[in-house]
């Protein structure tokens, strides 16, 4: 069973897994969408009551959170919509510029 | 000992099934291949078997229900007929490319319009290049032998690839002839259990199918796809040898008869083999020398081996139940003749178009083949090289 | 137990980071509100139709699902899945696997409207153990915003473009969330994500954890067909149940029950004027349109309201 993280677009045919499967969990977290980022979150530590309310908004998963607590953005994937600052309560998030 | 009994080809399949209890079925019913899952329907009802049967909304459901259930570690089975196939089409892919070995019984009927329950190829042909191993069956013997061998081919590590069990319509499902049976202990030992590596239900470990696949990928699981099918000749003929050893019947890629000094040979699918057997018979009492080739495996194409077996023939018929519109001929034709484009020696070849939507092959119309071979050896010509056979008005113009 | 979506949150994510949805998009927020009413402990198979969701959750070699996942087609979801299911039922009796087992099946409303119906039919009649879950979001999105039959009237999609002669989609929505409960299974709900995800979460559960087949449509608004800023998904899902656009309700063994009543009824304008697609209905000679599409859904609402027996 071949792992995700050994398929690449160089390698030869006889190293396919058979009919395109994968065999394990989640390989999409290899893959860094966070650069499609155009924009980027602020987690406002001072201002979070931890409501929670914005991490089951985000599509990309990309608000963990761990024993009730949210936890820093996974910048590897967040793409920066912006959903998070605008459904948050307490403005305890602030959306810049990539630069 | 074997078991003697008179059974229809459909009864023969779905007694085959009925041995092999698989796990799940997802059927549809349409003419002529109906009986295969209204008999095992039965068996079901009756508890002879514990399979899931799936009544599907449609064959595409039916099939999609195959995959479904294949792809989570289930012995998938299916049976369907012309448009029932041709409604598969895309699906027929997805079982290949996805690397599903699910076994369908074709049971071969003309495609519509117009409509037309009968028998040609038409419908198995015209998906043929699915990416499906296609065995064809020229009596209710050999379609109950090739669907025990059936899942032992298509589920061999090196192959996952679908299998299509091909038979006539109505000509072979219908017709009880005599049958040699197998004791169900003896079918359950040959074809085993259905034991994938990795399937969605697996406990250890999950499993992702169908992909989005980039042109970065894209030809290289083609590749990977192509090579099972090349892996599927051995595994074709080794499984042969093992039901060889056990009934006594060996079937290969195909059958020569009368072959060793034959200057003119006939090159067919399916149930017309009987006819032209016949055929063969009485014109060798005459003292000419005829032969015949019977194709039992057309996916893979046997192509090498067919051009071999024809390598000291002068003029060869090849027969296509099936019409291509390619203006060239019908698809066994076509691929025959490619075959022989690198054989050290052609023989004249014919491609006769023959049989379509169930008009009669009958001995007389096989002489008149061999006539037209012999007709062609005289002229030293083969032309036209593309012709039908057994309709009224003459053949095509402007050819 | 009562809804705690703390609680909720604290469960391991099924649907992970790296998947190749638009930013912002909203069937991505569903997918992971269904997948969250899953017990931990209980597996699962995920089987989608062709769509947005399928070539961005499955791209060789990258899956974004915790689960064994399965894409054959565009229209035949509900069929696979039913595949999947009967064999879990035969290996299971057999005494071949141990696990237990859910079978949910995502697809957009192309897939489920439209050319998956068939298929969504049939395995809803004949009763598989499975959600069907409908990410609708009112056009052909993954192939470029073209009309389907989930597509408001009036919408501007790029099969039912506004012009000089014509001024969007014709015809009306088709009501598939009706159509679901005709087939007189166990459950089905009509959901979107608002507030804290309760609506959703307790349906999502109700569909999973009731024997037999389930169906559940999720209004899941896509930015870049609707035309409105990323950011604004909350705002959207919000007007639209608030204007009753989209109402919240279930159908439970064949009972109705409306889930949320507005407080005060939005004007459906007050939805529309928040997307693009509708902006053509706000010029002054097209007021005709909002009074059209006002009358619709009043007649919808009121027809709902008279079914639901909690009202």
């Amino acid at each position: 069973m071949k792992p995700a993280k050994e398929i690449h677009e160089n390698i030869r045919w006889q190293d396919m897994t058979p009919g395109c499967e994968i065999y394990e969990s989640g390989t999409s977290m290899l893959t860094r969408t966070g650069e499609w980022r155009v924009i980027t979150p602020k987690w406002l530590q001072e201002k979070c009551k931890q409501c929670l309310l914005c991490a089951p908004f985000c599509p990309d998963s990309s608000i963990p959170v761990h024993e009730g607590k949210r936890m820093e953005f996974d910048y590897d994937h967040c793409k920066g919509c912006g959903i998070c600052a605008k459904v948050c309560p307490f403005a305890a998030i602030e959306f810049q510029e990539e630069v | 000992m074997s078991i003697r009994e008179r059974l229809s080809g459909n009864e023969a399949v779905a007694y085959a099934m009925r041995q092999i209890n698989p796990d799940v079925m997802g059927a549809f019913p349409i003419t002529p291949s109906t009986e295969i899952p209204q008999i095992y329907s039965r068996y079901i009802a009756d508890g002879k078997v514990d399979t899931e049967f799936v009544a599907v909304e449609s064959e595409h459901s039916a099939l999609s229900t195959c995959i479904g259930a294949e792809a989570a570690g289930a012995r998938a089975v299916t049976a369907t007929s012309s448009a029932g196939l041709a409604f598969m089409w895309e699906l027929l892919h997805v079982a290949s490319s996805s690397r599903l070995p699910i076994t369908l019984a074709c049971v071969c009927r003309a495609l519509t319009g117009p409509i037309n329950i009968n028998n040609d190829h038409s419908d198995a042909m015209n998906a043929r290049d699915a990416g499906w191993i296609q065995i064809y069956a020229e009596n209710n013997q050999e379609a109950y032998d090739n669907y025990l061998q059936a899942m032992p081919i298509a589920e061999h590590p090196d192959v996952r690839l679908p299998i299509m069990v091909c038979q006539d319509g109505f000509i072979t499902s219908h017709s009880v002839e005599n049958i040699e049976l197998l004791e169900d202990e003896k079918v359950k030992a040959f074809v085993g259990e259905y034991t994938p590596e990795n399937y969605l239900l697996k406990h250890e470990n999950p499993l992702a199918v169908g992909p989005y696949g980039v042109s970065a990928y894209y030809m290289e699981a083609k590749m990977a796809q192509a090579q099972a099918m090349v892996n599927a000749k051995q595994v074709i003929l080794d499984v042969g040898r093992s039901y060889a050893e056990l009934t006594g019947r060996y079937y290969g890629f195909f059958e020569s008869y009368c072959m060793e000094d034959a200057e003119t040979a006939i090159v067919l699918i399916g149930s017309s083999a009987g006819t032209a057997r016949v055929c063969v018979d009485m014109l060798r009492a005459q003292g000419r020398k005829v032969g015949m080739i019977k194709v039992r495996v057309y996916r893979p194409f046997p192509g090498e081996e067919l051009a071999q077996a024809l390598e000291n023939v002068k003029a060869v018929a090849v027969m296509d139940k099936c019409e291509s519109y390619s203006t060239h001929g019908g698809p066994l034709g076509a691929e025959l003749r490619s075959a022989l484009y690198d054989a050290q020696q052609h023989p004249l070849l014919i491609n006769f178009v023959y049989g379509l939507g169930g008009r009669d092959f009958a001995v007389t119309d096989c002489e008149m083949v061999f006539n037209a071979l012999e007709e062609a050896l005289q002229k030293g010509s083969a032309k036209p090289v593309y012709r039908h056979l057994g309709q009224r008005g003459g053949d095509l113009r402007g050819l | 137990m009562a809804y705690n979506l703390k609680r909720e949150l604290n469960k391991p994510e099924r649907f992970l980071g790296g998947h190749r949805l638009c930013a912002g998009c909203g069937c991505g927020i569903t997918v992971r509100a269904v997948l969250r009413a899953l017990n931990p402990e209980d597996k699962a198979v995920i089987a989608n139709a062709t769509g947005c969701l399928e070539v961005s959750s499955f791209m060789y070699p990258y899956t974004a699902w915790k689960d064994s996942y399965i894409h054959t087609a565009f229209e035949n979801a509900a069929a696979t899945c039913g595949g999947v299911e009967a064999a879990y039922q035969v290996l299971k009796r057999k005494g071949k696997i141990d696990d237990t087992y859910k079978f949910i099946t995502f697809g957009g409303d192309g897939g489920t409207y439209d050319i998956g119906l068939q298929s969504l039919s049939g395995a809803m009649e004949r009763g598989h153990d499975m959600v069907y879950v409908c990410y609708d979001n009112e056009a052909y999105m993954n192939t470029g915003i073209q009309r389907s039959s989930s597509t408001p009237r009036f919408a501007d999609s790029t099969t039912t473009p506004v012009g000089a002669v014509h001024q969007g989609k014709p015809q009306n929505k088709k009501d598939l969330t009706e159509i679901m409960v005709a087939h007189g299974i166990p459950y089905v709900a009509q959901t979107t994500f608002i507030g804290n995800f309760r609506d959703l979460h307790e349906k999502s559960r109700k569909a999973i954890y009731t024997p037999g087949a389930a169906f559940l449509n999720v209004l899941s608004p896509c930015p870049r067909g609707w035309r409105y800023p990323t950011e604004d998904i909350a705002a959207i899902v919000k007007a639209a149940v608030d204007s009753c656009v989209w109402p919240l309700f279930e159908v439970e063994n064949g009972v109705y029950r409306l889930t949320y009543e507005p407080k005060r009824k939005l004007p459906v304008a007050d939805y529309m004027k928040l997307q693009g697609r509708f902006a053509h209905c706000f010029k002054k000679e097209n007021e005709w349109m909002l009074e059209q599409a006002q009358q619709w859904v009043d007649e919808k609402w009121n027809a709902l309201l008279e079914k639901c027996t909690n009202t």
